[in-house]
């Protein structure tokens, strides 16, 4: 899910834009460093991927809805900074064009999306596949556990800061300002959608993507160097 | 751009070409209602939420909708698709300029 305008208060939107900033100018000082032009356009492909997979929304029992991200599949192809940069890009202009996702939210919605998922995701299958070889068992292992977690701890961010309004950001008659659930409630509902049903999605996109990846172009995933593991 | 990574961009395609099965799951996500859901979700809508929820009004192409093609199943999933492909536009566009900062 994206962040509409008007669940989060202005301040807060405020200070999640301000924490963006600077990671978006790090992410592109590092794709320009470690990247070069003819890594680009796998770039490219890895963003729409992105955009495109999160059209893809999945039924939740009661009524609600979930997607699957792509941004742990980006990170392991080229690095968690490009895949902050290339998943930033798709859901500004989901923001912009298509109205999914808040405008004053976008800081929090790449914080959770491309920054905290890429990283998180990138370091979980950089964990647990260690050495070993792209299309081993373990290689795919690493990918669907670290998409499953990324998803998971994009997800817990996004609750947090949705369900920190309730108790903040109070009207005069007492009634939420901006988003109207308690902390526990938001965590409950967030937690639930993406443990039981996104996030093994997310697994399976980030696992088979890298394997589709890898048996196509398999100079794309080559062997984790130790220097790099450490 | 397109040249290298040829079964990639096609994959690309077969997913768009798929995505109007996103639009089979109807419910609106937690988190995501609009004004008028949040009435039926919890009888109210908060007031700072109703001042800034229409910040942004000018998505020419809000929800994955082209403006004309809705109705039938059909013609929303013509449109998602073609949100798909100008949305994928817009993002490889942004990449191509990108690429005149990168190194060789």
């Amino acid at each position: 899910m994206h962040i509409p305008d008007g669940y989060l208060s202005p301040q807060t939107a405020l200070v999640m834009t301000a924490v963006m900033v600077p990671v978006w100018g790090v992410a592109v000082k590092k794709v320009r460093e470690k990247l070069k032009r003819k890594d680009v356009p796998l770039l490219a492909i890895g963003a729409a991927f992105s955009f495109t997979i999160m059209m893809f929304n999945l039924p939740i029992p009661g009524g609600s809805s979930a997607h699957a991200v792509g941004a742990v599949l980006l990170a392991i192809l080229l690095g968690p900074w490009a895949a902050t940069l290339g998943v930033s890009v798709a859901l500004i202009i989901q923001a912009l064009i298509f109205g999914d996702g808040g405008i004053l939210a976008i800081g929090a919605n790449c914080f959770n999306i491309a920054f905290v998922m890429s990283f998180v995701g990138y370091g979980v299958y950089k964990l647990v596949r260690g050495d070993s070889d792209a299309m081993s068992a373990r290689a795919l292992v690493a990918g669907v556990l670290a998409g499953y977690i990324g998803l998971n701890c994009a997800a817990f961010f996004t609750a947090v800061e949705f369900g920190s309004q309730y108790n903040w950001f109070k009207a005069a008659d007492g009634t939420p300002l901006y988003f109207m659930y308690p902390l526990k409630t938001a965590i409950a509902a967030m937690m639930s959608e993406h443990l039981i049903l996104a996030g093994p999605v997310e697994g399976i996109v980030t696992g088979l993507g890298a394997w589709f990846v890898g048996r196509n172009y398999p100079e794309l995933l080559p062997r984790i160097s130790k220097a790099a593991l450490n | 751009m397109f040249k290298q990574y040829k079964k990639l961009w096609l994959g690309l395609i077969v997913l768009i070409l798929l995505s109007p099965l996103g639009l089979i799951a109807t419910g609106t996500a937690f988190g995501e209602w609009s004004t008028e859901e949040l009435i039926t979700e919890v009888g109210f809508i908060p007031q700072g939420l109703e001042r800034m929820a229409d910040f942004w009004s000018h998505a020419p192409m809000s929800d994955y909708a082209v403006p004309g093609l809705e109705g039938s199943f059909l013609s929303s999933a013509g449109g998602y698709i073609i949100s798909a492909v100008v949305g994928i536009a817009l993002v490889v566009g942004v990449f191509a300029l990108f690429s005149k900062i990168v190194k060789e």
